[in-house]
């Protein structure tokens, strides 16, 4: 999927404990902006991701949340 | 659930996983099948270090998804922090494992002739239910019936244990503290630290 030039405000970031690395979050998003390379932990690709929030509400372990997108 | 997203062949595993439960009250042989979710995890995270068997191809795990937001069975609530610590999640990985290494010797017994057929399958590890009417008598030795009773009554446990946390947190609750995930992961782990 395309990514946009315009770049959301807010986006997802995995803290780092806790993951269990099931892959809930990479079902759900619509930008295919998370992804679970390692089978570890969850990674946020800030490029693709929207801020959308849709993975924090489908984390099981409820370890993602949506902060403001840190300064380029 | 992929709102926005083209469904794929994978989506759709949830329907084997659901067969399988309900098989077992018909046959109790078909439990052997369930091997195949203990296998393939292991397998791919073994030799390719990734968690693709939850990530994309898990049964179970559609299924919860499933029943907790397309069928808003699940009240969407944040797990407790303890079910979701390491010490709880690797804690019963280890019991896990020995009740499987206990089941898998009362099949021994079976085999080697010094324990009898139980046509019983036990729920949480304590309620023993009949299930006499799930075997027809056809396995050609007792211990792979006995197998199949064991093994049918874990994957039953599992499947009324993650049934309760995703209607009491999020849909897939389960994923959280399920062996195989746990297993699979630390796998991962070990793999990339090598
Ligand atoms: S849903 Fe949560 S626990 Fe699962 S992989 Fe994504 S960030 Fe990790
Ligand atoms: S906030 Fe939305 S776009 Fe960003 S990773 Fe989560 S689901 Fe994907
Ligand atoms: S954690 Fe367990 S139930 Fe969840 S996707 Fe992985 S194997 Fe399936």
């Amino acid at each position: 999927m395309a990514t946009t030039n315009i770049k959301s405000k807010r986006i997802a970031e995995v803290m780092e404990k806790g993951c269990v690395a099931c892959g809930s979050c990479m079902n759900v998003c619509p930008r295919d902006a998370i992804t679970v390379p390692k089978g570890i932990i969850a990674v946020v690709d800030n490029d693709k991701c929207i801020g959308c929030g849709l993975c924090k509400k489908a984390c099981p372990a409820s370890v993602i949340e949506i902060k403001p997108r840190p300064e380029a | 659930m992929k709102k926005n997203k083209k469904k794929n062949w994978n989506d759709y595993i949830w329907i084997m996983s659901a067969v399988y439960m309900i098989l077992g009250f018909v046959n109790i042989m078909f439990a052997w099948l369930g091997l195949i979710c203990f296998l393939v995890p292991l397998g791919i995270s073994l030799v390719k270090g990734k968690k693709s068997y939850c990530n994309h191809f898990c049964g179970r795990g559609q299924m919860f998804d499933v029943l907790g937001n397309k069928l808003k069975l699940s009240r969407q609530k944040d797990i407790p922090a303890f079910l979701r610590s390491n010490w709880f999640r690797y804690g019963f990985l280890t019991f896990f494992m020995i009740m499987f290494a206990n089941m898998v010797f009362m099949t021994y017994l079976v085999f080697a002739g010094s324990g009898s057929l139980k046509e019983v399958v036990t729920l949480i590890w304590t309620i023993k239910m009949p299930w006499d009417w799930a075997y027809n008598g056809a396995a050609s030795s007792p211990w792979i019936a006995q197998f199949a009773f064991g093994f049918y009554g874990m994957m039953l446990t599992s499947t009324v244990l993650g049934l309760v946390t995703m209607a009491l947190y999020k849909p897939r609750s389960w994923c959280v503290y399920c062996p195989m995930g746990t297993m699979t992961q630390g796998i991962c782990k070990i793999k990339d630290a090598a």
